[in-house]
Parts: structure tokens; C-alpha cells; sequence
């Protein structure tokens, strides 16, 4: 099996799973989410785990893994601030309400 | 498009770009990004009318994200390439994307006249404190004795109020605010996009990664925990004793006023000089 290699045009090297139509299907799921009962969507490939998200989490519905990626430790907490949203720099969680 | 945050600043990147972005965890370019994708989604403007324009830096790697009409240009030249755009296609709204060495120092003097000519460019200027993609050198904008891996014993210069210097310069719109106040940012650039004139936003930014290991601020929370709460809005700093504001980060619009703005004064002297030759 032969792993398809491609460069972009910064000369990086990008793997297979990175390539842009993997992309775009990940980028659909945030959209139309698989879990619908989780109050907060987490997009954990594009996270950079810096924990802004955590820290002013008015409530405390997020919490820290021990690797510093957030999860929803308190799902009746959230009120659907949507601080996350704004704070996050990776556009990778929302708290929002409708879907 | 349903009104989420999240949901607008997808919508409008480009997804053949690799993602996640260059920018470090925490750093807080990717929160600007976020708030100007959706001043523009709340206005309602053609992303085919929008043109951003950067220069060289942490900051200016942002329209290469961002699915509008961008420019990716020389350090420092950003406002220049700006101008000629703008002069050339008047009706397209003009976003220069800037860091504060690229915008205070190389820049500096393209700065200083787009506000004198008061060109309709609307400038977001990131504000970290530090040259952050070169490895942390000195910027203008470097606080007295703080440490930057040019100034290893703390820096002996005085820093550079970039406000006061496009106000000094007759920037029409001036405002400020830090990476913390996201809704304010957003509703700035959105009063920015609407002002006809040269426009200048300063946010002040956290680069937790280089600044803030240099001079022991903590993580990028805490940095932003510090800018909520070493700020002040300037309807507040009336009121308080000067003792209580030195210091302190001071947020909000500090000029809005209306002056010729000169692309119209170009077309108005082109116009006058052709009815007068009589074609």
C-alpha cells in the first residue's frame, strides 16, 4: 500500500489524513454533530490544548484532561454563553444552543 | 447562516489551507481573526468586496486563512499596497491585518501618512509586544524594562503609544482594546468598517509563548486574565483619579470624527479637472 505524500506550497510535507477532502469532511461534522446531547461541541483535531476555553468557562462546565485538552465535565451547567466560541483561537469548540 | 459564533468564522475560511493554523496555543491572532470574520458577517458585506491586506509577521498570516479577496505582501509595506488598492477600486472595503513591529517600525512612515491623507483603509493592529515570529527581538511597542531576547537585562527604551501617534497623525478613527474583549473588538471593527476615513484598532494581544515565557506572565488564560483585569474603558478613566489609571490598559473608541477622506477628493479632482479641459 502505497501512503500518497504530498507537499503544499510552503514545501511542507502533509500527510494522507491531512489532505484538503479530509478536511472538509471533518470541518461538516462540526457543523451537524454526531452528539447532539453534549451541550459543548469539542473539534479535539484543530484543539491546541492552551486551556483558554477552561479558564473562563463561567461555570465550570469544562474541565482540564490531564493532557490539557478540555472535555464537559458538568453538561447541566452550561448556559450557552458561548465564551468559548469567541476566546477560542482555534475555532475548535462551540457552546452554542441550536445546531 | 444561523447566528453562531463558531459557525460564521467556518463558513468563511478557506478549507484548502491547513488546518489547524501556524499560530502558537494561546496566541491570540486566531481571536482577532474570529472577531473581524464576524464584524463583516454581521454587515452583511459580499466576502468578493472585502480585500485584506499584511505584511510580514505572527498577525499577517492571517488572510491566508480567510476566504475574502487577500494580499500577502512586503514587511512593513502593507498600507502602501493597501493604498494603491484602494485608490484603484474605491468601492471595496480595504482590511490591512498588522503586527506592531510590522506596522510601528518598518512601517512607520506608511502609517503615519495613510492617516495624514485619510485614506479609507480600515488597520487592525495586533499589538504583542514583541517581534514574536523572529524570535523575540525589541519591538516599539515593548514595555519599559521588560525582557526580550534582544534586551536579555530588560529593555531601556521607552514604548510607543501607537494611538496617540495615528490620532498625532490625524487617523479619523481611533480605537483600542485587548484580545480579552472580543464583543467590543467586534463591534469596533464593525463601527471601523462603516467609517468613512482611515481607521487604526489596536489590540493589545497576548503572545504567551515568547512574551509572556520571557517575562513570566503565565499561560495565555492568565495573560488574557490580566488584560480583563489591568483595563479600563474610557468612560470609567473620566471619573477615577489619575493615580488609580496609571498603568492600566485604557479600551474604547478615543477619536471618531469626519474629515475629506481622499479617495473621494480624488475622484472630485479628477471630475473638476475634466469638465474644465472640456471632455
Amino acid at each position: 500500500m502505497s501512503k500518497k505524500v504530498e507537499k503544499d506550497r510552503m514545501g511542507m510535507i502533509i500527510r494522507e489524513e491531512d489532505t484538503p477532502e479530509k478536511m472538509e469532511v471533518e470541518i461538516t461534522e462540526i457543523k451537524a454533530p454526531c452528539d447532539k446531547d453534549s451541550p459543548v461541541l469539542i473539534y479535539y483535531n484543530w484543539c491546541k490544548k492552551c486551556g483558554i476555553c477552561v479558564a473562563f468557562c463561567p461555570t465550570g462546565c469544562l474541565g482540564r484532561k490531564s493532557d490539557g485538552s478540555p472535555y464537559v465535565q458538568a453538561p447541566e451547567k452550561c448556559t450557552h454563553c458561548e465564551n468559548c466560541d469567541r476566546l477560542c483561537p482555534d475555532f475548535a469548540i462551540t457552546g452554542a444552543k441550536e445546531r | 447562516m444561523a447566528n453562531i459564533p463558531q459557525r460564521i468564522v467556518h463558513e468563511y475560511l478557506r478549507h484548502d489551507k491547513k488546518f489547524p493554523h501556524v499560530w502558537c496555543a494561546g496566541c491570540s491572532n486566531g481571536i482577532v481573526l474570529g472577531a473581524i470574520i464576524r464584524a463583516v458577517a454581521s454587515l452583511n458585506i459580499d466576502r468578493n468586496d472585502i480585500v485584506m491586506v499584511s505584511g510580514i509577521g505572527c498577525s499577517s498570516r492571517m488572510p491566508v486563512y480567510v476566504d475574502f479577496n487577500t494580499l500577502h505582501t512586503l514587511h512593513g509595506r502593507s498600507i502602501a499596497f493597501a493604498t494603491g488598492v484602494k485608490l484603484h477600486k474605491p468601492h471595496l472595503k480595504v482590511i490591512v491585518v498588522t503586527g506592531d513591529g510590522d506596522c510601528a517600525a518598518i512601517g512607520g512612515n506608511h502609517l503615519i501618512h495613510a492617516a495624514r491623507r485619510n485614506i479609507d483603509l480600515k488597520v487592525v493592529m495586533i499589538n504583542n509586544n514583541i517581534y514574536g515570529m523572529t524570535g523575540g527581538q525589541c519591538s516599539p511597542t515593548t514595555p519599559h524594562n521588560a525582557y526580550a531576547t534582544t534586551a536579555p537585562y530588560g529593555n531601556i527604551e521607552p514604548d510607543f503609544d501607537i494611538c496617540n501617534l495615528a490620532m498625532g497623525a490625524g487617523a479619523t478613527f481611533v480605537a483600542r482594546t485587548t484580545a480579552f474583549h472580543v464583543q467590543e473588538m467586534q463591534s469596533m471593527i464593525k463601527e471601523a468598517l462603516q467609517h468613512p476615513g482611515f481607521s487604526l484598532i489596536e489590540v493589545v494581544s497576548a503572545c504567551p509563548v515568547i512574551y509572556g515565557r520571557l517575562n513570566k506572565k503565565g499561560g495565555a488564560a492568565q495573560m488574557l486574565k490580566d488584560f480583563r483585569d489591568n483595563s479600563l474603558p474610557l468612560a470609567a478613566v473620566e471619573k477615577l483619579p489619575p493615580e488609580k489609571v496609571e498603568g492600566k490598559i485604557i479600551r474604547g473608541i478615543l477619536r471618531k470624527e469626519i474629515r475629506p477622506e481622499f479617495t473621494a477628493e480624488y475622484a472630485a479632482l479628477c471630475k473638476r479637472v475634466q469638465t474644465e479641459r472640456g471632455e
